[in-house]
Parts: C-alpha cells; structure tokens; sequence
C-alpha cells in the first residue's frame, strides 16, 4: 500500500458526518446500513440537515434515530406517514421524511399509507421491502413472495391459503397525490448510486408542493432468508425483481407505461 | 501514461465481514483479514494495493460505511 496516497487532498469518499460513529446493530451485509447512508449524504448534499426530520418505523430500523444525526420522532407501529404528516403541516419549510420497512408500511400501515399519499402530502416514504419480517424472527409478510420460504411459510407461500402479496409501490403510484414513485435496490455499485439519485429527488421533489414521493429499495434479509450477504444478494436478483423490477413507477405525476418496454 | 492509484483505509473495529466490498470491486484488490477483530469478525482488507484504483464501488456498498479511500493521480 502507498502511504503517500493518504493525505487530505485526495481523499475521494468518507462516512458522511450527518452518520454518527455509533456501530450499526443491523446483521452483516443488511441493506438498512446502505439506505441510512444514502439519505444521509443526500441530506449533507443538499445541506439540509438543520431542516430535516426523520420519521422512524417499527421494526429493525426503528433505530435508525441512533445513526443519523438529525431529529427524528419515533412513530407506532405504521403510523409514520400520519406522524409525517402533522410534523410537515406544523412546520412546512421542513423536509419530513419516513423510514419503513414492508412490515411497518404494507401491512400494518397500509391504510395511513394509502391515505397520506391520496392526500397528497407533501413528505417522501423511504420504503425497505425484504419480503419478510425481519426483526421478529422472519415471518411471512403481505409482500413474501409465491412460494417463499419464511418462519410461518415453511412450505413456501400458498396463494390459495395464504393469499397474495401486495405490491403497494403500485398500488400507490395509481393515486393522484402521489408525484414520484421508484423501485430501486442497493445490492451493487450501480444501483446504489442510482439509488441516492432517487432519494435525492424525493426530497427535492418537497420543494415544489407537487405530492408525495415514495421510493422503495427491495432488499436483502440474510439472516430472515437464512443465507450469506452476498448469496441473499443473488437470490434477492434472481427471485424479488422479476416480481418487484426495479425502475421508476411515477415521474412527474406521471405514470411510466411499463408495457411498451 | 498517468496512472490512477488508489487506497482504501477499512475501518477494523466496524468492520462486519459481510464480503460485499470484494464482489464490488472491479480489480480484485480486496479479501478478508485472517485475523478477527473484538467482535469477532474477519475484517476487509487490501490483498492487492497496486491493482486498486480508487474507484470507490467497495465504500458505496458497505452497508456500515467503514470504508475510506484516497485517489491519486502518478505520473
């Protein structure tokens, strides 16, 4: 290794100072560390951080209030879009913005998401889909997939008896209020980056009073899938996205016509 | 021909082993230490330092964000 390199001038990447020196408690690998960084260096890029709150789930990233460092109010269980929206009507030059994972939101929470986003509330969702119940032991969530293996699921969903999931990106990006709905994932160098230019237009899209912007991130659950980092990664690649593809829903309050590809 | 060369400083005691870093990096320059750090993890490290050339791909995947990297351009 050349020491040389090493001095102030060069240094090309760093942790963002908005991200505390607290070690994360999330499982080796897990895509909550990447996505907290992500809306960390938007929110250093865009300078925000004094205007920003954060508004956290239940679930494993119901800490995410010990990493960054901003303030953040901590929602029951799926509330966070209602929460979200009493804190942007008080205080309407903030930027509010929640943090959920698919337990949190598309179960629990699906009405107050629902309902935020008809309403048009001017916040950006961040939405983490695993496909499971990460934080209780990776039971069968609406969004697990046919045929998933999860704790409650030991034979894989059956859509029969179990019913089937719920794509709520969709499902969301087909009412009014909602501006910018995407699909992204964290799992390589080039969907992370293209991952934080849809954060960044989430929050910049706050600015222009146009609705509700919801980016989810499909992501791994290596110790709910019961598999290695970069195995879940594949398995996530081959399995999550030919049933949840990654690309943009909603541009613009537009929807992108998926069937002309 | 200038030449870009690059160093990546990983954070030990942060460091999860989850290996993620080594399937981003585009020259093989990482793998994981033989040793563990106090939490018991083998941590990244640099196994081949002249081939990395500062690409950043192995410190935007880390979902701890231990990495650290300095580009320079040699002459």
């Amino acid at each position: 290794m050349d020491k040389t390199i090493v001095k102030a001038g060069n240094l090309v990447y760093r942790r963002t100072p908005v991200m505390n020196d607290n070690v994360m408690h999330y499982c080796p690998g897990c895509g909550h560390g990447t996505v907290h960084r992500l809306i960390a260096e938007v929110i250093e890029e865009m300078d925000i951080q004094s205007e920003t709150i954060g508004i956290a789930p239940v679930g494993c990233s119901v800490l995410i209030y010990n990493y960054l460092e901003i303030d953040m109010q901590e929602a029951a269980h799926g509330r966070a879009p209602a929460l979200a929206t009493a804190a942007k009507r008080l205080m309407p030059e903030k930027y509010v913005f929640t943090y959920q994972g698919d337990g949190d939101l598309a179960a629990i929470g699906t009405a107050e998401t629902i309902h935020a986003a008809n309403r048009g509330e001017d916040i950006s969702v961040f939405f983490i889909n695993n496909g499971i119940y990460g934080m209780t032991g990776g039971q069968m969530a609406p969004t697990t997939l046919p045929g998933m293996v999860s704790s409650t699921s030991p034979y894989g969903r059956d859509i029969k008896m179990m019913g089937n999931p719920l794509k709520i990106t969709e499902l969301v990006a087909r009412l009014p209020g909602a501006y910018f709905v995407t699909r992204q994932a964290v799992h390589t160098p080039s969907s992370v980056r293209k991952a934080k230019k849809a954060i960044r237009r989430a929050f910049e899209n706050q600015t222009h009073k146009k609705g509700l912007s919801l980016v989810e991130i499909v992501s791994n659950c290596n110790s709910g899938w019961k598999m290695t980092p970069v195995e879940a990664n594949k398995w996530m690649v081959d399995n999550m996205f030919p049933f949840y593809p990654p690309g943009d829903i909603k541009l613009n309050g537009k929807l992108v016509n998926k069937e002309k590809e | 021909m200038a030449k870009v060369k690059g160093v990546i400083i990983v954070d030990k005691e942060k460091c999860k082993g989850c290996e993620l870093c080594i399937h981003a990096c585009p020259t093989s320059v990482i793998s994981m230490s033989g040793e563990v750090n106090a939490k018991g993890y083998h941590f990244a490290c640099m196994k081949n330092p002249d081939a990395c050339t500062g690409c950043t791909n192995c410190a935007i995947v880390c979902p701890d964000g231990v990495i650290m990297v300095y580009r320079e351009k040699k002459v």
